[in-house]
């Protein structure tokens, strides 16, 4: 089991979504995030003065999957994120000890579903 | 008879000011002083103040309160363009919101400036017809006419407040596209579309029947512009809606998906300013403050709007299975719309019926042009298209005036050109400076690729479509 964590551009977030479904992966959680990796943040206009913003909007995918979905989720989500441009994000993918649905008790991959 | 003699004086300031250009405010001074000399020895001899004398004061009066009427109708339209910024910006996703108040704020202003460049002078060209009374152009800038101010169109009112009440209605025609092509067009073209359109087309179609042209003669009525105004920017809204193709996400496999409004209390802040607006659109285009024909069209105005708010609120019941807030707001516009060009002459009894059609037609209208796939993010097409047209057709039907057959004419032939029209021009700057921004853009978002910042900094939306 792993915990697949995605930092994509706002705007991409509906083809990922659509690649993921594709692929037939349907449970993902998303959150607003902010960060900055390489780039650093960009310098914005605002009546005329500079302003430095460091952190970017970004939007944060939480996927968790069985071994065997690892590599088809990370390909779901290049394909719906890339364009090419600096920024488009980074996937973490992290061991997992447990899963449980609330519900059932269920553990384990069966939980994962 | 001091009431009197205050109100004609009131009358003369009111006419100084209006006339604006130096050499007759000089003159109405001149001439409020003239009457306050005679108004001390009137004051003197009341009792020998001749016949004359008080009809003239009399009528000073009244064109002192036409012309404020007028005016104060010129700034209730002017009211309107902060409802559309306010309906368009709500409707449309928070990532594009900048962008429409831009447009919206560029297009009063353009829309004024190339009135006061040729679109007056082409609507009203007086006795200048040069093509039969299809087309009269009286010379490009604004022209005081020579003589006495006050004999101006039979005494109602001065050339500027005739003047500032139109231009201000000039630019409303060009709002209503800005609303269905939202989301996806170019600022800049979208700014020359507006420049182009309010200072040759709106003019001109509006010649035909307000500047006494081939309409007027054939007993065409179209009282406030559900035609002239409301189908005529429907149309051009069309042709940009054509053009330009839905935004992206929009229909999908051809389905259609919603794309959802951001805030649905600025759209209501927004019809309500449209609806005050609208009060002096339709009332102040009586041109003159004749208390029982303003009062009708006041009660007119207001119980179409009613009646089209009750009815669009069924008619999405029962169709869309709840009591849509977007569909109902849509319908208030939709009565609005309707009633315009008939507010003068049909009872209010048939403006009760003419508000209720409105309302139901505007909630098919609406899923019937998201079937054709034409992506309309504001309802814009089906307020101000479809219903200028049924408000057109509505006053042969109830007013015992005017028939039919020259309502129909006149909504089939404006129809087409300035459909032809604004699908030139729209396609004109399609092959050339292109009309659509990039997929890239559209999908941060016009805020920040157009004009380099946000509406709302600080506050996170997903972006999700």
């Amino acid at each position: 089991m792993k915990l697949i964590i995605a930092y994509i551009q706002p705007d991409r977030l509906n083809p990922v979504k659509q690649a993921l479904y594709a692929r037939s992966i349907f449970k993902i959680s998303v959150t607003n995030a902010l960060g900055c990796g390489q780039q650093r943040g960009y310098v914005h206009m605002w009546r005329g003065a500079l302003q430095e913003v460091n952190l970017l909007k970004k939007v944060r995918l939480a996927i968790a999957v069985n071994d065997e979905f690892v590599e088809t989720t990370i390909e779901g989500i290049c394909e719906g994120a890339r364009t090419g441009h600096i920024g488009d994000g980074k996937i973490f993918v992290l061991p997992m000890d447990e899963c449980i649905r609330i519900r059932t008790g269920e553990r384990g991959s069966e939980a994962i579903g | 008879m001091n009431k009197m003699l205050s109100a004609a004086l009131l009358g003369l300031v009111c006419a100084g000011i209006c006339f604006g250009a130096e050499e007759q405010a000089v003159e109405a001074v001149q001439a409020v002083q003239t009457v306050n000399a005679a108004g001390v020895s009137v004051t003197e001899t009341a009792e020998v103040i001749s016949e004359a004398a008080a009809t003239s004061t009399a009528d000073l009066a009244m064109f002192a309160v036409n012309n404020l009427w007028v005016m104060a109708g010129g700034m209730l339209v002017f009211l309107m363009h902060l409802g559309f910024a306010c309906v368009e910006s709500g409707l449309a996703r928070a990532k594009n919101c900048n962008n429409i108040l831009f447009k919206n704020t560029m297009t009063p202003a353009i829309g004024f400036l190339s009135y006061a460049v040729c679109g007056f002078a082409l609507m009203y060209p007086g006795v200048h017809w040069i093509w039969n009374n299809w087309f009269g152009f009286a010379g490009f800038g604004l022209h005081l006419p020579a003589g006495d101010p006050i004999a101006y169109h039979n005494g109602e009112f001065t050339y500027w407040t005739d003047f500032f009440f139109q231009g201000m209605f000039a630019a409303t025609a060009a709002t209503i596209v800005s609303g269905a092509v939202a989301e996806r067009v170019k600022l800049s073209s979208y700014l020359v579309f507006t420049a182009v359109y309010v200072s040759v087309v709106y003019p001109i179609v509006g010649s035909w029947g307000w500047g006494g042209g081939w309409l007027d003669a054939m007993h065409f009525h179209d009282f406030a512009g559900s035609t002239f105004v409301h189908s005529v920017g429907g149309w051009a809204a069309l042709s940009g809606v054509i053009l330009l193709g839905p935004r992206i996400g929009k229909y999908v496999d051809g389905k259609v998906m919603p794309i959802m409004g951001h805030n649905m209390p600025l759209v209501t802040i927004g019809v309500f300013l449209l609806w005050l607006g609208w009060f002096g659109f339709n009332g102040a285009s009586a041109l003159n403050a004749d208390p029982q024909k303003v009062s009708l069209v006041l009660v007119n105005t207001m119980i179409a709007a009613s009646a089209a708010v009750v009815s669009s609120m069924l008619t999405s019941r029962f169709m869309l299975h709840h009591p849509d807030l977007s569909m109902t707001m849509n319908g208030c516009l939709a009565g609005l719309v309707g009633v315009t060009a008939g507010a003068d002459c049909v009872s209010v009894g048939s403006a009760v019926i003419i508000g209720l059609v409105a309302g139901v037609i505007v909630v098919p209208a609406v899923v019937l042009f998201d079937r054709l796939h034409l992506d309309d993010p504001v309802g814009a097409l089906s307020v101000h298209l479809v219903n200028g047209v049924w408000g057109t057709l509505a006053v042969g039907i109830f007013s015992p005036e005017y028939r039919f057959l020259p309502q129909l004419v006149g909504a089939v032939v404006i129809g087409l050109v300035s459909f032809a029209s604004s699908f030139a021009i729209f396609f004109a700057l399609k092959k050339t400076t292109g009309i659509r921004v990039s997929e890239e853009e559209e999908l941060r978002g016009l805020d920040l690729c157009e004009h380099g910042g946000e509406a709302y900094p600080g506050f996170q939306f997903f972006v999700n479509m």
